[in-house]
């Protein structure tokens, strides 16, 4: 990725320079567009809204300890910003090409069809960590005014967990994405599956057929709420119901290997599917 | 620098039982302008897609300087300009910043960069909305943007597919001039376009294609020559009124002009046998009898008669 090529007077620069021009300009595009302030817009109400229900009420499943505040603010509330910005930002990043014509300008330069990928998803990753970095910054400046600046360490590692969960929704948007040439179509497809599709069948699969669900993305990121608990769940615990007990019922929890593993294979699987498929398709 | 070239080998595109272009071999080479010409649906665009990486060929190459598109792509496409359909620009950024992006991408120099971005959109006239986002610009606004674009790193190849689509009047005159003027700094121009005179008025030379087939690749006197009986048409334009008959008899007396008629007192219609090099020689005979030549060039309906004919024989 380091070659230049010098065919006219213009030395064009190696792949990982044209990556970083791709991710510079499709980052300001993002920046100013409406979507980035939508979404900015959003995760403020989402910590305005918590900021006055704690205030106000005083929930004490929230003002119990540190952790538990941060549990009950970040721990529930993080997955679904994540999410959003996946979708706003990844939602139609490929297909916009496509549907758009912005593929007209970019594509017949002396640039890989990856580089405009990878710049096009760093892009969307450093505006999707912007707005969670704002809401890390709400989340914590409460945390402090209720707390003190205790800040516990598994608030660090979830934060951690949230931007690797972030990473894997971005791959994966940006996959789907390249499947469809319709940017309505790959948003409605991303945000149906992940606001309600994973969810469904995550439970459906634990609950009813009792298997981990092991392959679902969003079961791996339940690790982002889990080491905010006072003690991490186990990763399978059997309840008894019926008469006599005689029925049982398995409830799964990721453990945070098995969530790192899930995001982790998340993102290198649809990143390379996303890249091949992109690299495939054509502007007809 | 070797002289720019593009070819095509073989050049197939199918989707499914369609068959878009058929094992297309051409070659252009030189500094020149080429018209694309072809009916609605002939390949013209696919061929030029198929150029640009925007599309894959079915089997076959499609090369520029030697390298293949498809396989190196950043070799191919170092030295090439190209606009195809209308394409859309990120709509947050202004005309500056879009250039900017397509000229570090190409690799033009930092110390350059500024100056090349003004000077090419000085070139198509957008000079005043340099800093306004593009999402607000109409077609023809955007249309110029790319036109900028493809302009911006100097390329030898330009390939342009209908450059003067979505332009008003005024636009289409002014980028025709674009593409005239860059003629004369020695470019490979390869475009396709549906309006004949536009052909007739910018370009060496035409490739024909109808149902994906390459059906003539000559000089316009020559194809135009093949459905005329012979013949070529030139219209001549004057800067001074012709003063008498006898000049008009003189000119018809140039070797291979076959008739010469005044149609108004400074344009003439002149009818001629052979190809460019006699086409070439009785331009300079009529530079000889300074009479004031100040436009040359083959009559357009000439090349629609042509086409015509071309396209009606293959349906």
């Amino acid at each position: 990725m380091n070659e230049t090529e010098t065919i006219s007077e213009n030395k064009v620069p190696s792949s990982l320079t044209q990556v970083g021009i791709t991710m510079k300009y499709t980052f300001l595009d993002y920046f100013r567009s409406r979507r980035f302030f939508i979404l900015l817009t959003i995760t403020l109400a989402i910590s305005a809204l918590l900021t006055f229900i704690v205030g106000y009420y005083r929930p004490a499943s929230f003002l119990a300890s540190n952790l538990s505040f941060y549990s009950g603010w970040w721990g529930n509330s993080t997955t679904f910003v994540v999410v959003l910005s996946g979708i706003f930002f990844g939602g139609d990043a490929i297909s916009g090409e496509f549907q758009n014509k912005t593929g007209y300008f970019g594509i017949p330069n002396p640039i890989r069809r990856s580089s405009i990928y990878v710049g096009k998803w760093l892009a969307a990753l450093v505006a999707s960590t912007i707005i969670l970095s704002v809401f890390t910054a709400i989340t914590l400046g409460n945390g402090m005014y209720y707390f003190g600046s205790n800040v516990p360490y598994q608030f660090g590692e979830s934060v951690l967990f949230a931007w690797f969960y972030l990473v894997a929704v971005l791959g994966f948007t940006f996959f789907f994405s390249s499947l469809f040439k319709s940017s309505s179509m790959s948003i409605l497809v991303t945000a149906i599956l992940f606001l309600f599709a994973f969810t469904l069948i995550e439970t459906l699969i634990a609950d009813l057929v009792q298997i981990e669900p092991w392959f679902i993305l969003t079961y791996g990121g339940q690790i982002i709420g889990n080491v905010l608990k006072a003690s991490y769940p186990p990763s399978t615990s059997v309840s008894s119901f019926g008469p006599g007990g005689q029925r049982t019922f398995i409830t799964y929890n990721v453990t945070i290997s098995e969530g790192l593993a899930i995001i982790g294979l998340y993102f290198v699987i649809t990143a390379i599917l996303g890249l091949v498929l992109f690299e495939r398709k054509e502007f007809t | 620098m070797a002289n720019p070239c593009i070819e095509s080998a073989k050049l197939s595109k199918k989707y499914g039982s369609f068959v878009a272009v058929s094992d297309l071999n051409l070659r252009i080479e030189g500094s020149k302008c080429v018209g694309f010409l072809g009916p609605n649906g002939a390949g013209k665009t696919t061929t030029l897609k198929m150029f640009t990486d925007l599309i894959r060929p079915s089997s076959g190459e499609a090369l520029i300087n030697g390298f293949n598109v498809h396989t190196d792509k950043r070799k191919a496409l170092a030295s090439v300009g190209a606009l195809i359909e209308t394409p859309e620009i990120y709509p947050s950024l202004t005309p500056r910043e879009a250039l900017m992006m397509i000229a570090e991408i190409r690799g033009v120099p930092s110390t350059e960069r500024s100056k090349r971005i003004e000077e090419a959109v000085s070139e198509v006239r957008l000079e005043e909305w340099m800093d306004k986002r593009v999402g607000k610009f109409s077609k023809g606004m955007k249309q110029r943007i790319c036109i900028a674009s493809a302009l911006l790193s100097d390329p030898t190849i330009l390939l342009l597919d209908e450059p003067t689509n979505g332009l008003d009047p005024r636009g289409m005159s002014e980028v025709r001039g674009i593409i005239k003027s860059l003629k004369s700094k020695k470019r490979l121009i390869f475009m396709s376009s549906h309006i004949l005179s536009e052909v007739s008025e910018v370009c060496d030379e035409v490739a024909m294609i109808d149902h994906g087939k390459l059906i003539v690749y000559d000089t316009i006197p020559n194809v135009t020559a093949k459905f005329t009986g012979g013949e070529n048409i030139v219209e001549v334009e004057l800067q001074r009124p012709i003063d008498s008959e006898l000049t008009i008899k003189k000119i018809a007396a140039i070797p291979s002009i076959v008739t010469a008629e005044r149609k108004n007192d400074k344009n003439l219609t002149i009818r001629f046998n052979g190809g460019s090099d006699a086409q070439e020689k009785i331009l300079s005979d009529l530079v000889k009898m300074n009479i004031g030549v100040i436009s040359y060039r083959p009559a357009s309906s000439e090349l629609e008669d042509a086409y015509l004919k071309l396209i009606t024989s293959t349906l």
